[in-house]
């Protein structure tokens, strides 16, 4: 079971904060983002990147996308 | 395509459309725009207020085409890539306000963010203390970000509501070819124009038009953003937006370098103040007014382009803002700031610090 932060609707930059605040939280594992942008899907994995996790899978969800982030 | 739209999401593809800008913007200057004023989106929009009648400081009317084309350009970009989503619902009155203060405060310093870059890239000194300013105010609102300062969430819409401020652009534009510009008459059908002053420098309808177009639809791309150029250093280390505004400036150099544009000082600066605090001054409140909005002036004509009620109303509040700004004596002009420009700074200040701290994240 992944955790799931839910981006959608936020302005710029919150879909990266709170991303990173749960990757801060978790370290490791896996965690699902939901967000409604491609703005957003592009800020969130580009910053998962930059820490080190991996982008396992980007579904197209709603309006959005339904983003997978890893690390082990 | 996917290729294509990779590539603006990398490194090289920001600092591009940075370089882009920045060589078309002292080339507009050139081909008859104002002293570092090939593009300045506060400034322009500016312009279009008076152009219809918003405010009367007749120096300063004419119907931007730049502005117009940055939406349309955007529009066509959002929809060619398949990224045209409506949204809206984010506390539009809010964002109304603060497109109002970005805007007084643009113009106390004289100009947005992307007119500071290119101040500073003509040699104009006084934008020092501007960059220096809009940092301050881009930091003070990470500060309410990091408190969990947020405008909630936006809501999918209806498609006629993402189409608004284009519409509203398409209209502009329309206007102008119904009420063209008649040499030596101040105004032509319900549009002003300004016979002196900045008003009166433009480049050719066209070429500031084509211009315009190919800038929303590279910005919309690239999610080019001044103010986030700067928010994204401070909070999160991140240089990726910050790319964008290195090439933009240093492109902007060379250009007006190549151009004979270049001319360093603090005196004489065309279209500027040295006033140093409130070059200051007023650009902490438009930093910290784009932050709390979440992009800068030419970011959210970008998002309008591809759907965002929300960034449409901040736009709107610009130009209401620019209205005020000249009706009520808080617009600064080359003589130095309105007799009225320091309350309004504060009075801005003020609100923003209202809302930053009572607008503190609601539940997920």
């Amino acid at each position: 079971m992944s955790n799931i932060v839910d981006a959608r609707g936020l302005s710029c930059p919150q879909p990266v904060m709170i991303t990173l605040a749960e990757i801060s939280k978790i370290n490791k594992g896996q965690l699902v983002i939901l967000v409604d942008t491609d703005t957003s899907r592009e800020n969130v994995t580009r910053a998962a990147k930059t820490l080190g996790w991996q982008v396992s899978d980007i579904q197209p969800e709603d309006v959005g996308y339904r983003i997978t982030i890893s690390k082990d | 395509m996917s290729t294509l739209r990779d590539f603006f999401a990398t490194k090289w593809g920001i600092i591009s459309v940075g370089v882009f800008i920045g060589i078309f913007a002292p080339l507009l200057q050139k081909w008859g725009n104002p002293g570092n004023m090939g593009v300045c989106v506060a400034c322009f929009e500016r312009d279009i207020a008076g152009a219809v009648g918003l405010h009367r400081a007749d120096v300063v009317q004419y119907m931007r085409p730049e502005i117009i084309g940055f939406v349309l350009g955007a529009l066509i970009a959002a929809y060619v890539f398949k990224e045209f989503r409506p949204r809206s619902g984010s506390d539009p009155i809010v964002r109304f306000l603060l497109g109002v203060f970005a805007m007084v405060g643009a113009l106390v310093f004289l100009g947005c963010p992307w007119r500071a870059l290119l101040r500073l890239a003509g040699g104009d000194g006084n934008a020092i203390f501007g960059m220096l300013g809009l940092i301050a105010g881009i930091w003070i609102g990470t500060r309410f970000l990091k408190s969990g300062y947020s405008l909630g969430r936006t809501q999918t819409t209806y498609t006629a509501v993402g189409w608004m401020l284009p519409l509203v652009m398409l209209g502009f534009l329309v206007l102008m070819f119904m009420h063209p510009l008649v040499q030596g008459q101040d105004k032509s059908g319900i549009l002003f124009y300004s016979l002196k002053g900045p008003g009166s420098m433009h480049a050719p309808l066209i070429v500031s038009l084509s211009v315009g177009l190919g800038i929303g639809f590279l910005a919309q791309r690239s999610r080019f953003c001044t103010m986030g150029a700067f928010r994204d250093l401070i909070l999160f280390r991140q240089m990726h937006l910050f790319l964008g505004i290195i090439g933009l400036a240093v492109a902007a150099f060379v250009t007006n370098l190549l151009l004979g544009q270049f001319k360093a000082g603090f005196e004489n600066q065309p279209v500027a103040h040295t006033m140093s605090l409130w070059n200051f001054g007023g650009m902490v409140l438009a930093g910290l007014s784009f932050t709390l909005a979440g992009g800068c002036p030419g970011r959210q004509l970008f998002l309008a382009g591809e759907g965002d009620g929300d960034a449409s109303v901040f736009v709107l509040g610009m130009i209401f803002g620019a209205a005020f700004a000249h009706n009520f004596g808080l617009a600064s002009s080359p003589k130095g700031i309105g007799p009225n420009g320091i309350s309004a700074v504060i009075i801005g200040l003020l609100f923003c610090f209202l809302i930053g701290f009572t607008m503190r994240k609601r539940s997920a």
